[in-house]
């Protein structure tokens, strides 16, 4: 019998390959595909405004609402602007931290910048924005070192939120371009300096090129996660409203769902455009 | 790929169906129960903070045990920040009682959450005032689904520190000479009932407005309510919905003037923030404790409205929330003997000057004969103002 099994499997790879996927295919699906058909579903219901019951019948009221309406298309590039924003930042802080932690700190030296890199993620996502909410407020951490020198704090809004999230969020951006930067041979940075490269020209022709895959799939983590954060903009974010913002008001508290899973097409959108954007330049291929 | 997207449509196909054939039948209203069973042993409450204390938040502050230990229904508790949240929470089926305000209380009953109360059970109904029994936010077709708890007003809440002179009127947040001086720390509810406060304003110093009902707005007055709060939102340091938000700023002076409830400025507690009843008087409150057409613990929950009624410990939340207590025998059993003098308690004058919290609806509640603007569009108007 399991011979013959076997044999069966040996002639058909791709009855091999589809026991073998089977299971993890089946829980990818059942969560995330259909929780996604779910979502497009939801958008195109309505609600009773007073009773608040859903009334499940078809009809593109809502998607013509969020395409036409003025707030979304504010509210969309406002989040759009802070998560690049978030993402410059991140790219910027990440890139001299990473190489330095790659290629000239000593092995302990890296290892205690690894984990002070790291630690950050062991709190709570909900202490470090309350803490950036302290550090931010009036009298606060911010304006005790900056008034000497005659700066001030920014107060809630949306540059507390960019601060935050690029805070937030660093973590994701620097180990990536860390291993990026590890992979890159020390002999291709001598072989550049033998033929006469200087610093910078090595740095711009011959390692900024190879690390561009790891540079967007860090920007990938901070783009998205930023796209659809909303606790912090309620922490620190004063008045201003990002798209997580309006799912979470429309879900939340005017109870209706299918107006906020209309809205949460939005950052997918958006998400699956700089994806596909991603992929033409190739950088998927070195990931 | 082609095959992830065959799965992918037939994953939509399928889920549309499931959808379509599972719809959720609520329950039918139900008669009012005619005699109670034995107690369930537990009860779980939803309510406004400082409704259900149990001494976590402050020893002494603690009504909750002595129910636990009468009764034997161990309680737990969950707070909302806005009626709209608590209406979903409510709609999980997780909660016998509900304390609900105005703007909840009927869109309770519209939806079938709320089971119908027979008040023979509930012994201390008796001593309600009686002009807060039988309201049109507790009472629908002759059939009570609650029992009144106590009612007060929003505040106007500053610091003295900023705000010097001690203001008397809304004008303090809606007229743009007198936002000016606090740009960036001034705060507002963040609810869409909120507009009913900027309809309340324009009512008393616009009346070319016409409103007569800060809940029963034509399109035409929504939008000055509208274009009035646009103007406010540029001097908003931020909103608030969750009540601690507004404490930690109040207390670190990023907002100085704005919103309250005298449950906020009391648990500051701090001299130099202060709250008044400016004259146009206000938006305000008249909750009542709900049952839950989906309660699990009915008896219980029978037993909580009994006891929640109760003079002493309606005395002793309502004191605590700073609002009016519900009954005469209430009154007599505050720690602060001016407690009801000071919230007008059972002065139907006073509480008929109120502006109770409303949902509004398309049928103008103040019985114009025009078309009023309901909840649906105060929420998508409340998020353009914040823009």
């Amino acid at each position: 019998m399991s011979h013959r099994v076997g044999a069966l499997l040996g002639r058909y790879p791709a009855l091999r390959l589809g026991l073998l996927i089977a299971a993890p295919l089946t829980w990818l699906v059942a969560v995330y595909v259909v929780a996604l058909a779910a979502l497009l579903v939801t958008a195109l219901w309505q609600v009773d405004s007073f009773t608040g019951d859903l009334e499940r019948t078809v009809s593109l009221e809502n998607l013509k609402t969020v395409l036409t309406g003025e707030l979304y298309r504010t509210v969309t590039l406002r989040t759009v602007g802070v998560a690049a924003l978030v993402t410059v930042i991140d790219v910027l802080i990440a890139l001299p931290i990473a190489f330095y932690m790659a290629k000239v700190a000593t092995p302990r030296r890296r290892r205690i910048l690894l984990i002070a890199v790291l630690t950050p993620l062991w709190a709570s996502y909900l202490v470090k924005a309350f803490a950036w909410r302290a550090t931010l407020s009036d009298g606060g951490l911010l304006e005790w070192l900056g008034t000497p020198i005659g700066l001030q704090s920014p107060g809630y809004g949306l540059s507390a939120v960019v601060m935050t999230q690029a805070y937030i969020w660093l973590p994701y951006v620097i180990l990536p371009i860390f291993a990026g930067l590890e992979r890159v041979p020390d002999s291709l940075l001598e072989a550049s300096g033998d033929l006469g490269g200087g610093p910078v020209h090595t740095l711009r022709w011959v390692v900024l090129p190879l690390l561009v895959p790891a540079v967007i799939a860090g920007s990938i983590f901070s783009f998205s996660l930023t796209l659809g954060d909303y606790i912090t903009v309620n922490i620190v974010g004063g008045t201003s409203q990002m798209l997580g913002n309006l799912v979470f008001v429309n879900a939340g508290a005017a109870n209706n769902l299918p107006l906020a899973a209309t809205i949460a097409l939005i950052p997918i959108v958006v998400m699956l455009g700089y994806l596909a954007a991603v992929r033409r330049t190739g950088a998927l291929d070195n990931l | 790929m082609k095959s992830l997207a065959t799965a992918l449509v037939s994953a939509v196909a399928l889920t549309a169906l499931a959808a379509c054939g599972g719809g959720s039948d609520s329950a039918e209203t139900s008669q009012a129960v005619e005699e109670l069973g034995e107690k369930e042993g537990q009860v779980s409450i939803l309510a406004w903070p400082g409704y259900v204390e149990d001494g976590t938040n402050d020893p002494e502050v603690d009504w909750v045990t002595p129910f636990e230990e009468q009764t034997g229904c161990q309680v737990t508790s969950k707070t909302y920040g806005t009626s709209d949240e608590a209406l979903n929470l409510a709609k999980t089926g997780e909660y016998d009682v509900v304390a609900a305000s105005g703007d909840l209380s009927l869109r309770l009953i519209a939806s079938k959450e709320a089971a119908a109360v027979n008040t023979d059970l509930v012994p201390n109904y008796a001593e309600v005032f009686d002009f807060l029994k039988n309201t049109e936010w507790n009472t629908v077709d002759g059939v009570n689904y609650g029992i009144p708890h106590g009612y007060g007003a929003n505040l106007l809440q500053y610091n003295t520190d900023v705000v010097t002179e001690a203001p008397t009127s809304w004008s303090a947040v809606f007229e743009e000479s007198e936002l000016a001086k606090y740009q960036g720390k001034v705060t507002a509810y963040d609810s869409p009932i909120y507009i009913a406060d900027a309809a309340l304003y324009l009512m008393k110093h616009d009346p070319d407005s016409g409103i007569t009902n800060p809940y029963a707005l034509d399109q035409e007055q929504l939008d000055a309510a509208v274009q009035l709060l646009k103007t406010q939102r540029k001097y908003v340091g931020e909103y608030w919905s969750d009540y601690l938000k507004l404490i930690s700023a109040s207390e670190t002076g990023d907002t100085v003037v704005g919103t309250t409830w005298q449950v906020i400025v009391n648990s500051i507690g701090k001299d130099n923030i202060r709250a008044v009843l400016p004259e146009e008087g206000s938006t305000a409150w008249n909750d009542t404790w709900m049952l839950s057409a989906q309660a699990e613990n009915p008896n219980c929950g029978y037993a909580w409205l009994d006891y929640i009624v109760s003079p002493k410990a309606n005395a002793q939340a309502t004191e605590y929330f700073g609002e009016a207590p519900n009954s005469e025998a209430a009154c007599a059993e505050t720690t602060d003997p001016k407690h009801c003098e000071t919230y007008h308690a059972g002065d139907e004058e006073f509480s008929k000057s109120l502006w109770y919290w409303r949902t509004p609806i398309k049928e103008c509640l103040d019985g114009r004969d025009v078309e009023c603007t309901d909840y649906a569009q105060w929420t998508a108007a409340w998020t353009e103002i914040k823009g």
